[in-house]
């Protein structure tokens, strides 16, 4: 017979205000093999871990129940500490008493007899653990980086100063991301480009990155330590070992076609750059828009070409890498406003969204950073700043905040009022969020110190009038009605997770939220983490943040790379799929329902009589089976267990629930 | 009640600025001066929204309030304030406003019924000639 011990947690007031303690602990007393119970206020505690481990001792415990919170929250923990008292971590069962018990239950009675039903059933599990012992496996000391932005810059450079081997893969022609297209940065107001190009540059010559442009992440496989990532190199058209970066070939190029860069507003070469700064300064060619592969005639690039570097002929290659660990640093969408046909966008030239903004307040951009009215070239009097565009709305944008149109629509303002002498600027908003260092004395600026009118209003419609706008919408505050003539309207679009979210995700196995941003593994103590381990969260792919919380997370997510990657062997997860030779009959039911790879078939040599006869057997592969469980399901004659949660452990659950 | 690009441009709040030294477009609405002010049971605009219509332009809902004559410049609202919005100097200039633009005084003494002229006390009288008759 097992010495069990049992420990409830009240978890401050959230398990004890739901669920009788004392009767809990009274219960587990009679189940059979325990020998002990007690409980603690909060076992996670120092002195509650050193009650488990006393009592180890005392009572010569040999298994441990421990009803709290989710294993997810700290099975980890819990499993250190039987550990430190000389038992096999596996020999430690969760009882989940508050996730799935006093968190959802509201009735006391009902929620004591359930706590005392899944203690009852941990118990039973825990009669049946076996002593489990992790394999070594050593570590690929290199890492990916997806995404070239600031979060993928400044990751990939705290990676490769920390020593290590960093591939930074991105897949626009050159590194640098949004914050490439941002014109100053509030609320310092510091110049976007001034602050990045140099980490752009520092990026590219760093020995130890290595950066992959107009290229995607197309196949994930392995796990922690030592993954395989296939990365789809486009075929830039261009010979990156030739190319001096001249740009004849874009001057040339006859085919012109909207720039995305420019977000519209100006036109680029089917053969370009993104940006004069662009890192690598090399170009791509964009063969959708490109006359050669369109109409099969012109060649113009290639002719003009002085290193003989063009070459139509480039395809895709895919290359495998191993890497140790894996940085998401992918960036966002901004929000299409194809659902607000109230503020007229795309109907009327003056009508632009802020990202648009950002290029004509940039020096770089297609004015020269000069605020222009698209429609007549003429410097605006009056503009119309509308905030909250597709944000904080449940009906056809998102239900979220999207944390940073505040603050830059207080820049926009600002710089306005800067930039053309007498212009006026009027931010239309539902609440002004400015939570962050400086933040709210920058937007007090806005209006204090250069007369941003502020009306709390959410902008019911936008329509022309002769060559100006008006705008249509309530001062909440004092409740009159609000008309503006207005020379130009900004709509301060929400960010989107990028469109391709969910799929990247699931070559990562990580997961992503309702709303398709990845999800972090815990929301306050492990916010770069995710899931699966050996992949780190960095920037807006995770939600809305702004460039200072980036910087920050990429950093976080580097130090993270760089702890696993110090490692010279991580131990592997011994909870993996086992076949017993006797019971399986290898029809390699298993094999194909493996989302992993792990199983494979053998043959084996057996003795039958006096005959030795060859039989095929599965075989799991213990580096590569992640311990889902699913060929335990798929296996007919019940030949594969998952160590740790074997047949006979869950029926065993079963009849303690149900006997 | 409307606001209009014209309005926001208006000059009023850089004259009611310059005129009380305060900073109008330093209030953001948050209300603590209406909700301590102790005659605002008599008012119709509320002294948080004498600063709103202000901010608005909102120039003759301001100037026809009877809120502007109540106001007793206790100043029980701009001990209080956040953002350090001396209210009852923008009022004061807001009647000021009024004055300036009617070129006449509000109070003239001889109007004064003879019950209150002998019964006020004299330091009240001066005082509201002082702020009724600049």
């Amino acid at each position: 017979m097992k010495r069990i011990g049992v420990f409830i947690c009240w978890c401050g007031s959230n398990i004890a205000a739901t669920v009788d303690i004392d009767k809990t602990v009274a219960a587990a007393r009679t189940m059979p093999g325990v020998v002990h119970a007690d409980h603690n206020k909060y076992t996670c505690s120092e002195m509650g871990q050193d009650m488990i481990k006393d009592a180890i001792k005392e009572h010569k415990l040999d298994r441990v129940v421990i009803g709290s919170c989710s294993p997810r929250m700290h099975e980890n923990t819990f499993r250190k500490t039987v550990e430190a008292a000389g038992l096999n971590p596996f020999y430690m069962e969760i009882a989940n008493i508050r996730e799935q018990c006093s968190w959802v239950h509201k009735d006391k009675e009902t929620s004591t007899d359930k706590a005392i039903s899944l203690v009852r059933t941990a118990v039973a599990k825990a009669a049946r653990n076996e002593a489990l012992h992790a394999d070594e496996m050593p570590v690929e000391k290199r890492a990916l980086v997806i995404g070239g932005g600031i979060a993928g810059i400044q990751a990939a450079l705290d990676i490769a100063e920390s020593g290590f081997e960093v591939d930074l893969v991105e897949r626009e022609p050159s590194i640098g991301g949004r914050m490439a297209q941002l014109d100053k940065t509030f609320p310092t107001l510091d110049c976007s480009a001034c602050i990045l190009t140099p980490k752009m540059v520092d990026a590219a010559q760093h020995e130890k990155i290595n950066l992959i442009t107009y290229s995607e992440v197309d196949k994930v496989e392995g796990f922690v330590g030592n993954f395989d990532v296939t990365i789809r190199n486009k075929a830039r058209s261009v010979d990156m070992n030739k190319c001096t970066g001249c740009g004849d070939c874009m001057a040339k190029c006859p085919a012109k076609v909207e720039s995305e860069f420019e977000e519209g507003l100006a036109q680029r070469r089917a053969i370009y750059t993104p940006f004069a700064q662009a890192v690598p300064n090399k170009p791509a060619l964009d063969r959708a828009n490109c006359r050669w592969f369109t109409s099969g005639k012109c060649k113009v690039c290639q002719k003009i070409c002085p290193a003989d570097a063009i070459d139509y002929d480039q395809e895709d290659q895919l290359v495998t890498n191993k890497y140790g660990a894996i940085v998401v640093s992918t960036g966002f969408d901004t929000h299409s406003l194809d659902n607000y046909g109230e503020y007229a966008y795309g109907k009327h030239p003056d009508v632009i969204t802020s990202l648009e903004m950002e290029r004509l307040f940039n020096a770089s951009g297609p004015t020269g950073g000069k605020i222009l009215r698209p429609s007549n070239g003429e410097p605006p009097k009056n503009v119309a700043f509308i905030q909250c565009v597709g944000s904080r709305d449940r009906e056809k944008g998102n239900p979220y905040c999207a944390k940073v149109c505040c603050m830059y629509t207080a820049k926009h303002a600002i710089l306005l009022s800067e930039k053309v002498p007498g212009a006026k600027a009027h931010v239309f908003y539902i609440d002004v969020r400015t939570p962050g260092k400086d933040y709210e004395e920058f937007y007090n600026r806005a209006y204090e110190e250069y007369g941003t009118s502020y009306i709390k209003g959410n902008v019911s419609k936008v329509f022309p009038d002769g060559d100006k706008l008006i705008v249509r919408s309530v001062d909440a505050l004092s409740g009159a009605l609000v008309e503006l003539v207005v020379d130009m309207v900004v709509l301060a679009t929400s960010v989107d997770a990028r469109s391709d979210a969910k799929e990247l995700g699931q070559k990562l196995s990580i997961t992503t939220n309702a709303h398709n941003f990845f999800n972090e593994a815990h929301p306050k103590l492990r916010p770069v983490d995710t899931q699966t381990a050996g992949v780190f969260l960095a920037g807006m792919c995770q939600g809305p943040k702004d460039i200072p919380e980036t910087v920050a997370q990429a950093s976080a997510a580097a130090v993270k790379v760089a702890s696993l990657l110090n490692k010279d062997n991580l131990m592997s997860n011994p909870t993996v799929a086992e076949v017993n030779l006797k019971y399986c009959n290898g029809d390699m039911s298993c094999m194909a329902v493996c989302p992993y790879g792990a199983i494979s078939e053998k043959v084996i040599e057996e003795r039958r009589g006096r005959e030795t006869v060859k039989r095929k057997i599965a075989e799991v592969n213990t580096a590569l089976c992640q311990g889902c469980g699913a060929c335990t399901v798929a296996c007919r004659p019940g030949a594969i267990n998952l160590k740790g949660f074997t047949n006979e452990q869950i029926l065993a659950e079963v009849d303690a629930i149900c006997l | 009640m409307k606001v209009t690009t014209d309005k926001l441009n208006s000059n009023l709040v850089k004259d009611v600025e310059e005129i009380s030294g305060q900073k109008v477009s330093a209030c953001f609405q948050c209300g603590k001066c209406t909700g301590g002010c102790p005659v605002v049971w008599a008012m119709d605009v509320f002294p948080h929204q004498v600063l709103r219509y202000a901010q608005m332009g909102l120039v003759d809902e301001l100037l026809h309030s009877k809120t502007l004559w109540i106001c007793a410049s206790c100043q029980t609202c701009d001990s209080r304030c956040p953002r350090g919005v001396d209210i009852p100097k923008v009022i004061e200039a807001l009647r000021l406003t009024i004055i300036r633009e009617k070129g006449g005084n509000y109070l003239h003494p001889k109007d004064l019924p003879a019950r209150v002229r002998e019964n006020a006390p004299q330091q009240g009288l001066v005082s509201a000639f002082r702020k009724y008759a600049k």
